[in-house]
């Protein structure tokens, strides 16, 4: 163990181009490069895969059209109707996650996902704006939401700060999910490839659960940014039909 | 190809685009396939949300509780309570979790049904359970 590879090294921040405003650090980041280069590899996916509109689609149009119809899918089962105008919102939210977790799986690649500076900013964002709409929707009847209909009374000074709990552990839960399955399959894999050359000849073994362990890590690349999604879409439900 | 389709009347074309999607659903298709993963990983989906939906509550919890107590200035006093309100509140979610409202978060609805299953019966039993 000469070479120590510490299986959290890939997680480091290292800026690229280093800028300074003022006291605040805003240098140019491999995270963000990995951002600059999902959003471009998403734009262009979507762009020019879409640009022959063929009426029989391509693999690349085909591959774009169900990314759309599986996220208008989503938003119209879990919010109906009145989902349609965050549509652009939520369908751009997926694709980043999205790319964030499958660039991720690229050797050598940095996963922006693993950060919970990154998701925490997302989910904030998402739990602040969804809490503008929903009073600005409901004015004063917003705060009955945090007192279930059918409640006797005297169990509103223990229900309503239970309820205030729970709505603002969502963008916790929300951010801390995403960052910890991304943070925890990207360190099992670094330390089970750790494994391989000090074992010798038995270094096959954790080869074999390398080789499963990158197919389940490309699974749950695509079921965290679902879920990250789907959890979108629930609050923005909530926010619009409250109960 | 399209020799052999195209003799066929507008409602023949509709039966089989239905046919089509529902026999695609399990084999192929980036959007189905992702939906029956999820559906078939869902308890994996389940188990991993059980456990930040604890932690988060309980950390939210203790926050608040050591957020007031600094602000209030009666040291242990709110972190204790806060604390227990916010295991609570995790006991809760998961509580709802469990009892078929899937993702909602809210009260009432099983909103967010992925697959749409018992939305009802887990919304009922769950608010009777509530009451008491």
């Amino acid at each position: 163990m000469a070479e120590a590879h510490n299986p959290l090294e890939q997680f480091e921040i290292t800026p690229w181009i280093p800028i300074r405003i003022g006291d605040l650090d805003v240098s140019f980041t491999n995270s963000s490069a990995f951002m600059i280069i999902a959003i471009l590899a998403a734009s262009a996916m979507m762009v020019l895969s879409v640009r022959k509109r063929a009426l029989v689609p391509g693999r690349w149009q085909l591959l774009a059209e169900l990314s759309y119809g599986f996220i208008a899918k989503m938003l119209s089962d879990t919010v109906g109707k009145e989902g349609k105008p965050y549509f652009p919102f939520v369908f751009t939210l997926f694709i980043f996650v999205l790319f964030g977790n499958i660039l991720g799986m690229i050797p050598y690649s940095f996963t922006y996902t693993s950060h919970l500076a990154v998701t925490f900013a997302m989910a904030a964002f998402i739990f602040i704006a969804i809490t503008v709409i929903a009073i600005a929707k409901h004015r004063m009847k917003f705060f009955s939401f945090f007192l279930p209909p059918g409640v006797p009374i005297a169990m509103a000074p223990l229900l309503i700060p239970i309820e205030i709990i729970s709505y603002l552990s969502r963008p916790v839960s929300l951010s801390v999910r995403l960052f910890a399955n991304m943070m925890a399959g990207h360190t099992l894999l670094k330390v089970l490839a750790g494994f391989v050359i000090p074992l010798g000849i038995f270094g096959v073994i954790p080869v074999a659960g390398l080789v499963a362990v990158t197919a389940l890590e490309f699974l749950i690349a695509f079921l965290q940014a679902y879920i990250f999604t789907i959890l979108t879409c629930i609050y923005i439900s909530d926010a619009v039909h409250l109960h | 190809m399209n020799e052999e389709i195209d003799p066929r009347s507008d409602e023949d074309f509709k039966t089989r685009i239905r046919r089509l999607r529902g026999h695609d659903a399990g084999s192929s298709g980036v959007a189905e396939s992702g939906e029956v993963l999820v559906a078939r990983r869902s308890g994996l989906a389940l188990a991993g949300r059980i456990g930040t939906e604890m932690i988060a509550a309980l950390g939210v919890g203790i926050g608040i509780g050591i957020f007031m107590d600094r602000w209030l200035d009666t040291k242990p006093w709110l972190m204790i309570v806060f604390t227990l309100l916010g295991s609570m509140a995790g006991f809760l979610s998961i509580y709802r979790l469990a009892n078929g409202f899937k993702y909602g978060a809210g009260y009432r609805r099983g909103s967010g049904q992925v697959s749409g299953q018992e939305s009802d019966k887990g919304d009922t039993s769950g608010l009777d359970a509530e009451k008491d």
